[in-house]
C-alpha cells in the first residue's frame, strides 16, 4: 500500500479482461477437441476362431441360446418381432455378433453397438453357440486363422478394394460414418481381423453382404491387411485429429490457430492501466 | 500481459468496468520520467527495468538462435523415406522452426513493450477530399487536354477508334474457344451403350478385382458390388458416368418402381452417380434398402426404383437393363434410357420422354 | 548516437539522390498507428498470405500438375504399385521423400485455413466497429473482393493433389457448374477440356492457383494497404481522440517492431500447427476415381457453408420445355448461389445502404463500439448466425456419426433454423446491446461499484460508487449519435420531398429506427443518496 498510484491487481485485471472469458472458452474447447482426437482406440487381438460341429457343443450351444438369445430370436431361432431368424446366418455371424459384444443386445434399437463382453461370453461359449446356430441351417462359417492373417495379405491391392467397397460408409481409414435414422457405420479400429472378415461375409445389421464368391477370401485378407496396416500406422504429420478429414482441421484452425494469434495480438498491444487521479 | 504491474499496490476500488477494453494510455504515477521527453507523448521506460528486460530479450534471441541451428541440424540428421522417419523428421524440423520463430517473436514483443518508450503521440488528420481550388484546376486541365487532343472535335476519329478496339477486345474470348469441345450429346450416353470390340454384350466387372460377375455367384440377398464396364475399368471419363451399384434382393423385396425386365434373378443395377451433383451414391443399408449419397445425403429407395426418399436429389438413380450371357456372366442389355448424373439445361424431362417411348413400343 | 552509421547514411544518400525518398520518409516514418488488439486481426491474413507464397513456391519445385497415369513407386508402402495421376504421386513424393516436404505442405494448408479465417475475423471487426464508413468504403469493397478470390484460391488449391477427397470436391464443383441454366454444359466442357474429369483440369487449376489468382490477390492486397496507409487507421474512442487526429505509436520504431513480431507469431503458430496437427493426409485418402467416395467427405472450413446449404435443400427441379430441355435444377442452383449471394452482396452494399438510411455523409475515423449501433450489430450477428448454421450443417454427417443424432433430424433442424436462427439472434443481440448501453449510461451517471460497503447513519447499508477513470469515461462518451434523416412535416404540413413516396416513407421509418438513441448518456451523479458517489479523499479512509 505504498505510493499513490493505484493499479488494479494484475491478475484480476487479466481475469476481467474482456477477452478473458473467450480465452477460457477457447481453451476448454481446444482441450475437449484435442482429447477427443487423442482418444482413438487401438485394436484388440484376434480370437482364435475354429468352427466346430461336435454334437455336445451343439447341445450346450442350444442351452446357451435359450438362456441368452431366445427372448428375441425365439426358442428355435425362428425369429420374433424383436429379432430376426438365425436359421442360415451361420457360425460366422454368431462369432461376429457375440465376440464384439453386440449380441446379446441391451435393447432392440436401430443399432446394436460394440460393448464389453458379458461374463459368460468365453471363446468356448461362442464356439458352442456358433455350433448350434450352424447346425440349424448352415451359412457362412468362421474363417481359419491363416485366412485372416494380415501378414499374408497384399495391403496395396486390399486398399483398392477397401476404397471401392468400404470407405463410403466406414471412411477412408475406417473411422466410421453416419447412416440414416440414427444408425452409423462403426469404427473399424477395435475390430479383430476375424471380425472384419465375418462382417463382410455375413452383413451384420445394416451392412451389406460381400459373399466369398464375389469378393474371394484372398481378397478379403488383402483388405484386412490394408485396414490393419493403416490403423496401426503413425500419423507422420502430428496428431491425426481423429482422422475424419477437414471438419476437425477447421475446428483446430479456429480454436487453436485464431485463438493463439488473438492472444498474441493482445500481448503485443496491451498496456498498463493509467491510474485514476 | 503486463508483468510489471504485479507489484503495484492493490486498490480495492476497481477503476475498470468489466467488459470495457483496457485503457490505452500508459502513465503510471510513480513511474519516473528519466530523460527529458523530447517529444510529447513519448515516455521512456525506467532504465533499471529496461536493463532487466534486455536480459530476457537476449535470452529469447539466444533460444531462437539455438532452435534455428537445431532446424539446420535436423535437416542434416533426420532422413525421410519411411512413415516413421518422416514422422521424426517432421517433428524435429517443425518443432525447431516453431520454437525459433516464436522465441524471436516473443523477444521482439518484450523489446517493444519493455525497452522502447511508451507512445501516445498525436498526428493530425486531414479530410480526404482535395480543396475546391484543386478540384477546379483539375477540371480545367482535363477539359483543356480533351480539347487540345482533338478527341472532342473529330467525331470520325472517335468512332473509328472504338471500331478498332472492338475486335481486339473480343479476340481473347475467341482464343478461349479451344479450351474444350462442345458438349454435343455426350452427357446423354454412357459406354454401356457402345458396342464392344468383339460384338458381344458388355460385361459387368467388379471394381477393384477386375473380374466379371457370374450371376449365380452373386447370390447373397443384401449383397452389393461396385461395378465398372468391361474394357473401361480405368477410364475415369467413362467411370464418371458408367459406374454402377449392383444389388441382390430377395424377389419379394422388390417393389413396383423397379423395372423387373431389367433385373436378373433379384439382381438390380443402378447408376452410382448421384443425380444431385454427381458424387458416388454408394452407402447401402441392406435392412432399409436405402442408398445414401455421402456428400449431401440424398437417399434413394433401392427396392423401389431408387426413388428419392430424402435429401436434395430431385430424380431417382437411373436403372440399367441387365441380363446374363451364355456363360452366366452379368451383361448390360442396353444403355441407360435417361442421362445419368447431375441435371443440366439441355436434359429436359428425360424420364417422361423414356416413358412415352416405352408406351409407343 | 548523433549521426547514423556510415553504411546506412551512405546508402540513404545514394537512394535519396536518385529517388528523392527523403520527403516520403519524413512524412511517413513517424506515421501513427493506434493500438488495439483487434487492429491486428487483418495482419493474420496478410502474414498467412506471405507464408503461403513462400511455402507454395517450395511446393511447386516438386509438384507435377499432370493427370497422366503413373504407377506409384515411392516410400509409402500401402500404395505401392497402384495406378494414380502424376499430381497425386508427386504430392506423395513431397510428403514422404522430400526432407521438410511434409512440414511445408502442412504449413501451406494450415496457412490457407488461417488466411481465410484471418480475413473473416478482420472483416467482422471492421463491420462491427463501423470502420467501413466513409472514407473507407472502397477499401471495404477491395476486402470483399479479396475474400471472394481467397475462396476460389482455396478451391483450386484443394483440388490439386488429386486424391479421393479433393476429387469429391471437384466433382461437386462440376455438378454445380452443370446446373447453370443455358450455358452450364458449355462452361463445364470448356473448363474441364471435355467430359469430367478429363485430363486438363489439374494443370488449369494449377495455373489459376499459382499465377492468376495470387497475382490479383497480391495487387489487391497492395491496394488495400496503400489505402489504409493514406487514409490512416481508425481508432477506438478514448481520451484525446477525435475525428481529426490519430493517437498511437509511430510506425518507426514501435509499430514496425510490433508488426514484425506479429508476422513471426503468425508463422510460428503455423509451424506449430504444421508440426503437431496433421492436415490433409492425402496418403490415407487414396488416388481419385469418380467411382469411389469416402464417408465424411468434406470441404475445407471456408467452403463448409456451401456444403451445408446444398445439404439443407429440398428436392426441386423444373423443366421449362418439358421433354425438350430447359432443365433448371433448383436444388443445386439455389443453395449454391443464394447464400453466397446474400452474404457477399449484403456485405458489399451495407456501407451504402447504411448511408442511405442514415443520410450520413460525414467522414468517420473513430470506430463505433458495437453496442452503440445496436441495429448494425444485430444485423451482423444475424448474418453470422445464418452463415454459422450453414457451416454447422456442412458437418452434419460428422455430428450425426460422433454424437449419435439422427442424420435427417440434423437436416430438418437446419431447414427451420436457417430461417428462425437469424431472427432470434437479431432479437437477442439487440437486447444485449441495449442492456450494455444502459450499463454505460449507469456508469456515466452513477459511477462504478467500488466494492466498499458503507453503513449509513440510519443503519442502511449501501455500496459506495466511485466515478470511473477518465479514460473509461472518455471511451464510453465516445458514443456518437447516429443521424436520422429529416422526415417530419414542415410548417405548412408538407413532408419533405424525399419522404413522400413509398420508398421515401420506408426510408424515413428505417432511419428513425436505426438512428434513434434509446439510451442516451446522462451527465452528473443523479440519485446521490442511494449510490453515494465518493471522492478521492473519502476513498482513502476506506483503505
Amino acid at each position: 500500500m505504498i505510493g499513490t498510484g493505484r493499479s488494479v491487481n494484475s491478475i484480476t485485471a487479466r481475469r476481467r479482461h474482456p477477452l478473458a472469458r473467450f480465452a477460457v472458452v477457447a481453451l476448454a474447447l481446444g482441450l475437449l477437441g484435442g482429447g477427443y482426437a487423442l482418444a482413438a482406440p487401438t485394436g484388440s487381438t484376434a480370437d482364435a476362431a475354429v468352427a466346430s460341429g461336435k454334437a455336445d457343443d451343439v447341445a450346450q450351444g442350444k442351452d446357451l441360446f435359450i438362456a441368452h438369445c431366445a427372448s428375441c430370436h425365439g426358442l428355435n431361432a425362428e425369429g420374433t418381432k424383436s429379432g430376426p431368424t438365425l436359421v442360415g446366418v451361420g457360425a460366422a455371424a454368431v462369432d461376429f455378433q457375440v465376440s464384439s459384444g453386440r449380441m446379446p443386445a441391451s435393447d432392440p434399437g436401430a443399432q446394436a453397438p460394440r460393448k464389453p463382453l458379458d461374463e459368460w461370453v468365453t471363446p468356448q461359449a461362442i464356439d458352442q453357440l456358433a455350433a448350434y446356430v450352424q447346425s440349424l441351417g448352415g451359412g457362412p462359417t468362421r474363417p481359419a486363422a491363416e485366412q485372416v492373417d494380415p501378414a499374408k495379405g497384399d495391403p496395396a491391392k486390399g486398399g483398392e478394394l477397401f476404397r471401392a467397397n468400404c470407405i463410403q460408409c466406414h471412411n477412408f481409414v475406417g473411422a466410421g460414418g453416419a447412416l440414416t435414422y440414427g444408425k452409423y457405420a462403426p469404427s473399424l479400429n477395435e475390430s479383430s481381423p476375424t471380425q472384419i472378415y465375418e462382417a463382410m461375409a455375413t452383413g451384420p445389421q445394416a451392412m451389406p453382404v460381400f459373399n466369398d464368391s464375389t469378393i474371394t477370401p484372398d481378397q478379403k485378407r488383402d483388405m484386412i491387411a490394408y485396414i490393419t496396416s493403416v490403423r496401426s500406422q503413425v500419423d507422420p504429420g502430428g496428431s491425426g485429429l481423429g482422422r475424419i478429414g477437414p471438419v476437425t482441421e477447421g475446428l483446430v484452425a479456429w480454436i487453436a490457430g485464431i485463438s493463439l494469434l488473438v492472444l498474441a495480438a493482445i500481448w503485443i498491444t496491451a498496456k498498463k492501466r493509467q491510474a485514476h487521479s | 500481459m503486463t508483468d510489471n504491474t504485479i507489484d503495484q499496490p492493490e486498490d480495492r476500488v476497481p477503476k475498470r468496468v468489466i467488459g470495457t477494453p483496457p485503457a490505452t494510455e500508459a502513465v503510471l504515477k510513480d513511474e519516473t520520467v528519466h530523460e527529458a521527453a523530447a517529444l510529447p507523448g513519448v515516455i521512456y521506460q525506467d532504465p533499471a527495468s529496461a536493463r532487466k528486460a534486455e536480459k530476457t530479450v537476449a535470452l529469447l534471441f539466444l533460444i531462437a538462435f539455438l532452435a534455428g541451428a537445431g532446424f539446420i541440424a535436423s535437416y542434416v540428421i533426420f532422413q525421410v523415406g519411411t512413415i516413421d522417419k518422416t514422422s521424426t523428421s517432421n517433428f524435429a524440423l517443425g518443432g525447431t522452426l516453431a520454437l525459433a520463430l516464436l522465441a524471436l517473436a516473443a523477444g521482439i514483443t518484450t523489446w517493444v513493450r519493455r525497452i522502447m518508450p511508451k507512445y501516445t503521440m498525436i498526428q493530425e488528420r486531414h479530410p480526404m477530399a482535395s480543396d475546391a481550388e484543386t478540384r477546379e484546376t483539375v477540371k480545367e486541365t482535363f477539359l483543356a487536354g480533351a480539347e487540345e487532343s482533338g478527341f472532342v472535335k473529330h467525331g470520325l476519329l472517335r468512332r473509328t477508334l472504338l471500331l478498332a478496339a472492338a475486335p481486339l477486345g473480343l479476340a481473347p474470348l475467341f482464343l478461349l474457344k479451344d479450351l474444350g469441345p462442345l458438349p454435343g450429346t455426350k452427357l446423354r450416353h454412357t459406354v454401356w451403350g457402345e458396342p464392344t470390340k468383339t460384338g458381344k454384350p458388355r460385361r459387368l466387372i467388379t471394381e477393384g478385382t477386375g473380374q466379371p460377375i457370374r450371376a449365380a455367384d452373386f447370390n447373397s440377398p443384401g449383397g452389393i458390388l461396385s461395378v465398372v464396364p468391361e474394357g473401361y475399368e480405368h477410364d475415369l471419363n467413362a467411370l464418371a458416368k458408367a459406374t454402377l451399384i449392383l444389388l441382390k434382393f430377395r424377389p419379394e423385396e422388390i417393389k413396383s418402381g423397379t423395372n423387373l425386365n431389367w433385373t436378373h434373378d433379384g439382381i438390380v443395377a443402378y447408376s452410382k452417380i448421384c443425380t444431385h451433383v454427381g458424387c458416388p451414391a454408394a452407402l447401402y443399408e441392406q435392412t432399409t434398402h436405402h442408398i445414401l449419397c455421402p456428400c449431401h445425403q440424398s437417399t434413394f429407395d433401392a427396392a423401389d426404383g431408387a426413388k428419392v426418399v430424402f435429401g436434395p436429389a430431385a430424380r431417382p438413380l437411373p436403372q440399367l437393363p441387365i441380363g446374363i450371357d451364355g456363360e452366366g456372366f452379368l451383361i448390360a442389355k442396353a444403355d441407360f434410357n435417361v442421362p445419368v448424373g447431375p441435371s443440366f439445361w439441355e436434359r429436359g424431362d428425360a424420364e417422361a420422354e423414356a416413358r412415352e417411348k416405352a408406351e409407343k413400343a | 548516437m548523433d549521426t547514423p552509421p556510415k553504411a546506412i547514411a551512405g546508402v540513404s544518400t545514394f537512394l535519396d539522390d536518385r529517388l528523392g525518398a527523403g520527403s516520403f520518409l519524413k512524412r511517413n516514418l513517424r506515421k501513427m498507428f493506434p493500438d488495439h488488439w483487434s487492429f491486428l486481426l487483418g495482419e493474420i491474413a496478410l502474414y498467412s498470405f506471405i507464408v503461403l507464397l513462400l511455402t507454395g513456391t517450395f511446393l511447386t519445385f516438386w509438384f507435377k500438375p499432370s493427370m497422366g497415369h503413373v504407377m506409384y513407386d515411392g516410400s509409402y508402402e500401402p500404395l505401392k504399385g497402384i495406378m494414380m495421376s502424376e499430381a497425386y504421386a508427386s504430392t506423395l513424393n513431397i510428403s514422404f521423400d522430400v526432407r521438410g516436404g511434409l512440414l511445408i505442405r502442412q504449413i501451406h494448408h494450415w496457412a490457407a485455413l488461417l488466411f481465410v479465417a484471418g480475413m473473416v475475423v478482420h472483416m467482422l471487426r471492421v463491420f462491427f466497429t463501423g470502420a467501413y464508413r466513409k472514407p473507407r468504403e472502397l477499401n471495404w469493397l477491395i476486402g470483399i473482393g479479396l475474400l471472394s478470390l481467397a475462396l476460389f484460391e482455396g478451391l483450386t488449391g484443394y483440388s490439386l493433389p488429386d486424391d479421393l477427397l479433393s476429387g469429391a470436391g471437384l466433382r461437386i464443383t462440376q455438378g454445380v457448374i452443370l446446373s447453370i441454366p443455358l450455358i452450364g454444359t458449355y462452361i463445364q466442357f470448356f473448363l474441364f477440356g471435355g467430359e469430367y474429369p478429363g485430363e486438363d483440369i489439374i494443370s488449369r487449376f494449377f495455373t489459376l492457383h499459382i499465377l492468376l489468382i495470387p497475382g490479383i490477390l497480391l495487387a489487391l492486397i497492395t491496394a488495400h494497404m496503400i489505402l489504409m496507409w493514406v487514409q490512416k487507421h481508425t481508432q477506438m474512442p478514448g481520451k484525446g481522440r477525435t475525428e481529426k487526429n490519430v493517437v498511437g505509436a509511430p510506425f518507426y520504431p514501435a509499430f514496425m517492431a510490433k508488426a514484425g513480431a506479429y508476422f513471426l507469431f503468425t508463422f510460428g503458430v503455423l509451424a506449430l500447427l504444421g508440426t503437431f496437427a496433421q492436415i490433409n493426409p492425402i496418403w490415407l485418402f487414396g488416388p481419385y476415381t469418380p467411382a469411389d467416395i469416402s464417408a465424411g467427405s468434406q470441404p475445407d472450413w471456408y467452403m463448409g457453408f456451401l456444403e451445408g446449404s446444398l445439404r439443407l435443400m429440398v428436392p426441386w427441379e423444373i423443366n421449362l420445355f418439358g421433354t425438350s430441355g430447359g432443365t433448371i435444377p433448383l436444388s443445386v442452383l439455389i443453395p449454391a448461389l443464394v447464400p453466397l449471394g446474400i452474404i457477399m452482396t449484403g456485405l458489399a452494399l451495407y456501407p451504402f445502404l447504411e448511408q442511405w438510411v442514415t443520410g450520413d455523409r460525414r467522414e468517420h475515423h473513430i470506430a463505433d463500439r458495437p453496442r452503440n449501433n445496436a441495429h448494425r450489430t444485430s444485423i451482423g450477428i444475424s448474418a453470422v448466425t445464418f452463415y454459422g448454421i450453414l457451416w454447422l450443417l456442412g458437418a452434419n454427417d460428422e455430428i450425426s456419426a460422433n454424437f449419435h443424432i439422427g442424420l435427417y433430424e440434423t437436416t430438418i433442424f437446419g431447414r427451420f433454423a436457417i430461417f428462425l436462427g437469424p431472427v432470434i439472434a437479431y432479437i437477442i443481440t439487440y437486447r444485449v446491446c441495449i442492456g450494455l448501453q444502459r450499463k454505460d449510461a449507469e456508469v456515466v451517471s452513477h459511477g462504478v461499484e467500488s466494492g466498499v460497503i458503507k453503513r449509513m447513519p440510519n443503519g442502511e447499508y449501501i455500496e459506495v460508487h466511485t466515478p470511473p477513470a477518465d479514460d473509461i469515461l472518455a471511451h464510453i462518451r465516445g458514443k456518437k449519435e447516429i443521424p436520422v434523416i429529416e422526415s417530419g412535416v414542415d410548417r405548412e404540413g408538407i413532408p419533405p420531398k424525399g419522404a413522400r413516396s413509398l420508398i421515401g416513407r420506408l426510408r424515413a421509418k428505417m432511419s428513425k429506427a436505426y438512428g434513434t438513441d434509446r439510451i442516451p448518456l446522462e451527465e452528473g451523479h443523479g440519485h446521490g443518496e442511494e449510490h453515494a458517489a465518493v471522492g478521492a479523499g473519502e476513498r482513502k479512509e476506506v483503505h
